[in-house]
């Protein structure tokens, strides 16, 4: 592969940058996209970048061709990506829920911005819901929810790869903050980290005749009969649970003599992993868990850190109305312990927020 | 004695006889593409790609890899596809609620940025698969299912004229024809030139095909092709609209 960053190197830059950079690094060959902020720097990055590396853009009409350029540049064999937010994001959900049915390999990256509806141009964790569970199917995706431009970077290229090893469609779920602050980074090429990338392949128009060099393709979205659907659905569900244990990232600190477990994710963690730390200090027992992987969720981890730490409450912490904590609730049924909340939907958290809360509530 | 029809040799017999009721355009128009794909010798580079709706019945039709998308959604596929791979010649096959209506948007931008596609839209005056409604292109007191008491224009307005619209948002490189299965011959000639004018690396492509549907219009066999014939190609009129091929119509 081309090399476009050359030897590894420090960065100050936005989140949005540091998706193309990655994105770059990573091989992705094509962006479709539609302007809608917080994202839209992505797309102007890549624009002036992607041309003096031979890659490609499309400003299509809408999102929703967006995505379905993106389905169909994947299924000719193309690393293909996009970037949205918000409407942007709920106009997708109907190419994502396509990749999910053909599990094609789409890579988009959602920077959440306030909702409901239009909502603010900012900030939010409301796009949770709708990421990891959005259109008419199961939710057969994995989502990786960053902290840091650091992760951003290194999701993006992990995204890639998910995507084409497992085949289904895999979201890097960042926000506007992410998108629009700078902060340092190191940047690099997968292959000096020993990273090897996913060779992508066309599912249709290889190479050969058809019938003496190879099979024809028809590739099937809709089914007669209820059976055949209900056949692949159980065979793509059976084969997301298979690949769980090879997904699952979460991150935790401080829990095993915790007596109360903050749970955040994204950009809302920075805040618990500094509060936890002040808690410390003030020598409340604090402890601090964190999914990356929103699909599929951390679910035995946190089951194991509730039941290690012997923690008498657990706080949840987001910048949505429960999005977050619906999902844990979901995956966390039958745990006894009470769960505390700090939901504040489409605004920011900081530490002081949370001590403030961990403080009322123990 | 059985003579067996001709068949195209790009059609993919397993599927055959195809799925489309008696008295549908459907068969003739595959039958004429098929015919234009073996003429071409573009079998192995073809991508087939159908809308929903009863142009799904033909996703596997041909001995040519194919792909299934969402109603309205072939045009972005497609062009997602061509402009990963120049060398393919894709075909998007949709009917004219797909191309005209839901997925209207992405039909004249792909027209307007002059995507380098196939696009060969149906037009039998209503959605047939879903029970026979109203569609963009349902002639002016038309009865269908929601409009029980014929299409009035000052309630829904008038028919779609896609090939004449198109032809306003394309440059001279595009290829714009309105065919119809009544005139086999022509048909063909229609969509193999808008393939050619793909491989040539022209531009933007399209043919739109009257068709019947006469399931949903109830009509008998001479009442179909009174419809076709008197009612629609009136209202449609069939030709080449753009042919940068320099090969117009004899």
């Amino acid at each position: 592969m081309q090399s476009t960053i050359g030897e590894s190197k420090k960065a100050f830059m936005t989140g949005n940058e540091t998706v193309t950079w990655a994105a770059l690094a990573a091989g992705a060959e094509v962006m479709f996209g539609y302007p809608i902020t917080p994202q839209n720097e992505v797309m102007h990055y890549w624009t002036r970048l992607a041309p003096k590396f031979g890659r490609e853009f499309l400003q299509t009409e809408d999102e929703i061709s967006a995505g379905f350029t993106v389905c169909g540049a994947v299924q000719a064999g193309k690393k293909a990506f996009t970037a949205t937010a918000g409407p942007g994001n709920v106009l997708m959900q109907e190419p994502f829920g396509m990749a999910e049915a053909m599990r094609l390999p789409l890579v988009a990256v959602i920077q959440q911005r306030g909702g409901p509806s239009s909502g603010t141009v900012v900030y939010s964790q409301q796009e949770v819901t709708l990421t990891t569970y959005g259109g008419n199917g199961e939710g057969n995706r994995i989502v990786y929810s960053t902290a840091t431009h650091q992760e951003i970077f290194d999701y993006v290229i992990k995204g890639f790869n998910s995507a084409w090893k497992y085949r289904f469609p895999t979201f890097i779920l960042g926000d506007g903050y992410q998108a629009k602050m700078r902060e340092p980074l190191t940047i690099y090429e997968p292959q000096e980290r020993g990273i090897e990338m996913v060779t992508p392949y066309p599912l249709i128009g290889k190479a050969g005749h058809i019938g003496a060099d190879r099979e024809v393709q028809h590739l099937c979205n809709i089914y007669s009969l209820e059976e055949e659907l209900y056949d692949v659905v159980m065979q793509h569900a059976a084969e997301y649970e298979r690949i769980i244990p090879e997904l699952v990232e979460y991150e935790q600190k401080e829990c095993d003599d915790a007596e109360i477990i903050i749970v955040s994710h994204g950009v809302v963690s920075r805040a618990a992993d500094d509060a936890v730390k002040l808690l410390r200090d003030q020598g409340i027992k604090a402890g601090y868990f964190r999914p990356i992987t929103l699909r599929p969720f951390p679910e035995q981890q946190l089951r194991d850190t509730i039941a290690k730490s012997g923690a008498k409450k657990m706080l949840v912490a987001e910048s949505a109305y429960g999005q977050l904590f619906r999902l844990i609730r979901q995956e966390i049924y039958g745990e006894t312990i009470p769960i505390e909340t700090l939901l504040m939907p489409g605004v920011g958290i900081i530490d002081y927020d949370i001590m403030t809360k961990v403080k009322s509530i123990l | 004695m059985t003579v067996s029809p001709a068949v195209p040799k790009s059609w993919y017999l397993p599927s055959k006889p195809h799925k489309f009721c008696p008295g549908c355009g459907h068969g003739i128009v595959l039958k004429a593409l098929g015919e234009a794909i073996d003429e071409l010798d573009i079998q192995d580079k073809t991508i087939f790609g159908c809308d929903i709706g009863c142009s799904l019945l033909s996703w596997d039709f041909f001995n040519c890899d194919s792909t299934q998308t969402h109603h309205g959604r072939t045009t972005p596929v497609m062009v997602g596809i061509k402009r990963s791979r120049p060398e393919l010649v894709t075909i998007g096959y949709m009917g004219d609620g797909g191309g005209y209506s839901i997925g209207s948007q992405h039909l004249l931008n792909a027209a307007v940025r002059n995507e380098r596609v196939t696009l060969i839209l149906v037009n039998n005056t209503n959605y047939g698969m879903t029970g026979g409604q109203m569609a963009p292109t349902t002639l002016p007191g038309q009865k269908t299912e929601t409009t029980p008491y014929g299409r009035d224009p000052d309630v829904t307005g008038y028919p779609t004229k896609g090939p004449e619209f198109l032809s306003a948002l394309t440059q001279d490189d595009a290829y714009i024809a309105r065919a119809t299965v009544s005139n086999y011959r022509q048909l063909k000639r229609f969509i193999k030139n808008a393939l050619c004018n793909q491989i040539e690396g022209n531009g933007f492509s399209f043919v739109e095909v009257l068709s019947t549907c006469p399931t949903n219009w109830r009509t008998n066999a001479q009442q179909t092709l009174h419809f076709l014939e008197d009612e629609m190609e009136k209202y449609f009129p069939v030709g080449e609209l753009k042919n940068p091929l320099g090969k117009g119509d004899k």
